[in-house]
């Protein structure tokens, strides 16, 4: 069953690598994954889809937050969160139905992102189901091409973000012992 | 304050400041800057012969004391063989920090001489990795990588270094404080759970401690002694967690699992409350999940949240450190003024009663021969010179399920093999890492005739630095462990696993420079191993034991642990009493 996971975690170089390594040494096979930075610079968000089996969720959230440079881990599956994906769609499209195209994009409350004699680039917003139902009635009119964005995911609920505080390290315990006596 | 100097030189005042004392490793091109350092620093470098021995040899250091072991490699060839080392250390839970060097920055990326991914191979291969590109980055990051290899569920970490950090020159101010935010370590446990615990161990009519590795890691042998005591409860101890509670404290049944004995197998099956305390629920201890200790309830303690629920849902988890999980524990049971009921006493008298029975069936016996020296025999008399008291090392194999079966170990810290990975070729670089860290004690390095000519090379670090280790080759003329699978499930089809040459082993020794000695019959046995021991320096004792023997009782792969098959020839599984 696809597993919708937002991250939290550093903005550092490996990162990503260790999280689509957590996914793809036990053989899941990554549907969607989208990565931003976050308002502080240095955390980036991350909502992943994967195909995972129901069993294993608890477990691939665990690991997750193992990682060093992951600060949460949150399945959002079945939990009230808010999913959207963007998509940019191209069609090709006669004169006499570009009307009847820009209606439709309408429906699905596109905006029309380049307009050509040939046709338009349209960019929808929504649930991946209301995308799908564009992208097919789209493909109705004519040729297309299509770029998907992925799953964004936000949870409804705050989950509390717990931060480890700095340590000493064995050096600086020693000093700390010494001043401290 | 700040001083300058160079990259190599932060390095080395890092792992100074860490308390390396001891290096394992093998220089190479870019390298060369951090070993022009290390020519005239306090800190000690062992050469090895092979990279890969390098990580084992850390490693050994590791396990023989819990310090953090270090090695280092040079980049592309060396640091790829460091990789099997790196895993097996994560798969035992051992910390070790290792160093690499990768070619300069600018060069990254362009195919150069010696060149490898090394942060991207390892990164399955460690807890945590880094590439150092920018020198003022480096005090930092050695001080992360010494703190997350030793905290939490230890583990190996490595740290790639590019030849211009390792060359370039900058003010260095010490780091006395790391931040890692995201890096969560689970001491405590939980007060409730603990309470729920203390409740159900007093209890329980059948109760029974599956102790592993983690115990040795938490240092917690001490906690585990007087929980068992405090309780009178039966102790099975894993692989790797031998010595945690001494082998011959009247408490402990033995080693469970594939390769574990009658009574211990029987006890965990029977138990009505399993105490697992740092172990893993590995396949090699449970055999079939779905059958291992099915009317038990467990309370799974263990640091590492990922492994609480893997294999087994735990009646109560506890994420926390063994060693402060266990001394709660037993604060709570010794305080409390539950006494057990007459019936409860008399269950608790029954399952001793039963378990001195399952010992009594079917002990581990030191079978011996008048002809030819069995394995079991050679571990008993080897266990003879130890006294539960030497370290010994093996690799992974018959001779290792034989030397864990039979040989005792007093205290932790003394068992050291490859147990996750199951690595050939482990034991004699780990011996050579435990006795650099441990100068004071007698070494054995138990290995098969396979896994001792994947490691021969290493002779010669042994042979250099007069490392008196003793050496004892487990030589059947096969592989044998495969051999037995061959033998039991395979239809007695042996494909490629006879080894039939091997080295003249007192050539071999004296081609080093040390005493090496070939023995076949049961009689030449204890006095070549007490020679071997009296010895000063290395010994290379060649033992010819019997080629066809095989290691039981041993639980089929996908049976469940009750089910084992007891010995040659093959007799009918026993069934569940």
């Amino acid at each position: 069953m696809l597993q919708v996971i937002s991250l939290l975690l550093e903005n550092k170089p490996g990162a990503l690598m260790r999280v689509t390594g957590l996914l793809t040494q036990r053989g899941y096979n990554i549907e969607s994954l989208t990565v931003a930075r976050t308002l502080d610079p240095e955390l980036s968000r991350m909502t992943i889809v994967v195909d995972v089996e129901d069993n294993q969720r608890a477990q691939v959230i665990k690991q997750m937050n193992k990682l060093i440079n992951v600060l949460q881990a949150t399945d959002l599956t079945d939990s009230p969160a808010v999913c959207r994906e963007l998509v940019l769609l191209r069609v090709r499209t006669p004169q006499e139905s570009r009307t009847a195209v820009l209606k439709e994009a309408e429906i699905f409350g596109g905006r029309v992102a380049d307009s050509s004699p040939e046709g338009f680039a349209i960019e929808v917003t929504g649930d991946p189901e209301k995308l799908n139902a564009f992208i097919d009635v789209m493909r109705s009119y004519g040729e297309i091409d299509v770029t998907r964005s992925g799953s964004l995911a936000i949870a409804l609920e705050a989950k509390r973000l717990k931060l480890q505080p700095p340590v000493p390290t064995r050096a600086g315990r020693a000093e700390e012992k010494v001043s401290a006596s | 304050m700040s001083t300058l100097m160079s990259g190599a030189q932060m390095l080395l005042e890092c792992l100074a400041r860490e308390g390396v004392d001891c290096i394992f490793g093998y220089p190479g091109g870019v390298t060369l800057p951090f070993y022009d350092v290390l020519y005239e620093h306090h800190i000690r470098h062992v050469l090895v012969r092979h990279e890969e021995n390098a990580a084992f040899a850390a490693e050994g250091y590791a396990r023989a004391t819990g310090k953090v072991g270090v090695c280092c490699a040079t980049s592309g060839p060396g640091a790829t063989n460091l990789t099997t080392g790196l895993v097996d250390a994560m798969m035992d839970s051992i910390p070790i920090v290792a160093l690499t060097g990768q070619v300069s920055s600018k060069l990254i990326g362009s195919d150069a001489f010696q060149e490898a991914d090394t942060f991207g191979i390892t990164r399955p291969c460690t807890k945590h990795n880094y590439l150092i590109k920018r020198l003022e980055d480096l005090p930092q990051i050695i001080h992360e990588a010494f703190y997350i290899a030793a905290s939490g569920r230890p583990g190996p970490v490595l740290v790639d270094i590019t030849k211009d950090v390792l060359q370039g020159q900058g003010h260095y101010a010490p780091v006395n404080s790391i931040h890692l935010p995201g890096y969560k370590v689970f001491t405590e446990g939980h007060t409730g759970q603990i309470r729920r615990a203390a409740q159900m161990v007093q209890e329980a009519e059948r109760p029974l401690v599956y102790a592993g590795g983690g115990i040795i890691a938490a240092g917690a042998a001490n906690e585990l002694r007087e929980f068992v005591e405090l309780t009178d409860t039966p102790a099975v101890n894993t692989l790797m967690g031998l010595g945690g509670l001494p082998s011959d404290h009247p408490n402990f049944i033995s080693m469970p699992g594939m390769h574990g004995s009658y009574a211990a197998n029987m006890a965990m099956t029977h138990a009505d409350l399993l105490i697992a305390l740092g172990v893993r629920f590995d396949d090699r201890v449970t055999g079939r999940l779905a059958a291992f200790a099915p009317h038990a309830k467990v309370i799974h303690v263990d640091i590492d949240p990922a492994e609480v629920g893997k294999n087994r849902a735990p009646d109560v988890p506890i994420v926390g450190d063994v060693k402060r999980v266990l001394a709660k524990l037993n604060k709570l049971l010794a305080e409390s003024e539950a006494k057990p009921s007459e019936k409860l006493s008399a269950a608790r008298r029954a399952w001793w009663h039963r378990i001195r029975e399952w010992k009594a069936e079917h002990p581990l016996q030191a079978v011996t021969s008048d002809t030819e020296i069995k394995p079991q025999h050679l571990m008993a008399e080897i266990d003879r010179l130890s006294g539960g008291q030497a370290i010994v090392t093996s690799d992974v194999g018959q001779h290792q399920m034989w030397a864990a079966q039979l040989l005792r170990f007093r205290e932790p810290r003394l068992w050291i093999n490859s147990g996750g990975l199951g690595s050939m070729g482990f034991g004699l670089p780990a011996a050579i890492g435990a006795q650099f860290a441990r100068p004071d004690k007698l070494v054995f390095s138990i290995v098969g005739d396979g896994g001792f000519q994947m490691s021969i090379p290493e002779l010669a670090t042994v042979a250099s630095y007069g490392l008196p280790i003793k050496i004892v080759v487990m030589n059947n003329g096969y592989l044998g462990m495969v051999r037995q699978w061959q033998t039991l499930f395979y239809n007695h089809r042996l494909s490629a696993v006879e080894l039939d040459c091997f080295p003249d082993a007192e050539k071999l020794a004296a081609a080093y420079g040390f005493k090496g000695r070939t023995i076949e019959k049961p009689w030449e046995l204890a006095p070549a191993l007490e020679e071997a021991v009296k010895e000063p320096g290395p010994y290379l004792l060649n033992v010819r034991v019997s080629p066809l023997e095989n290691v039981y009782p041993m639980v089929p792969a996908g049976g469940a642990i009750n089910e084992m098959v007891l010995g040659p020839p093959q007799p009918a599984a026993v069934p569940a009493k």
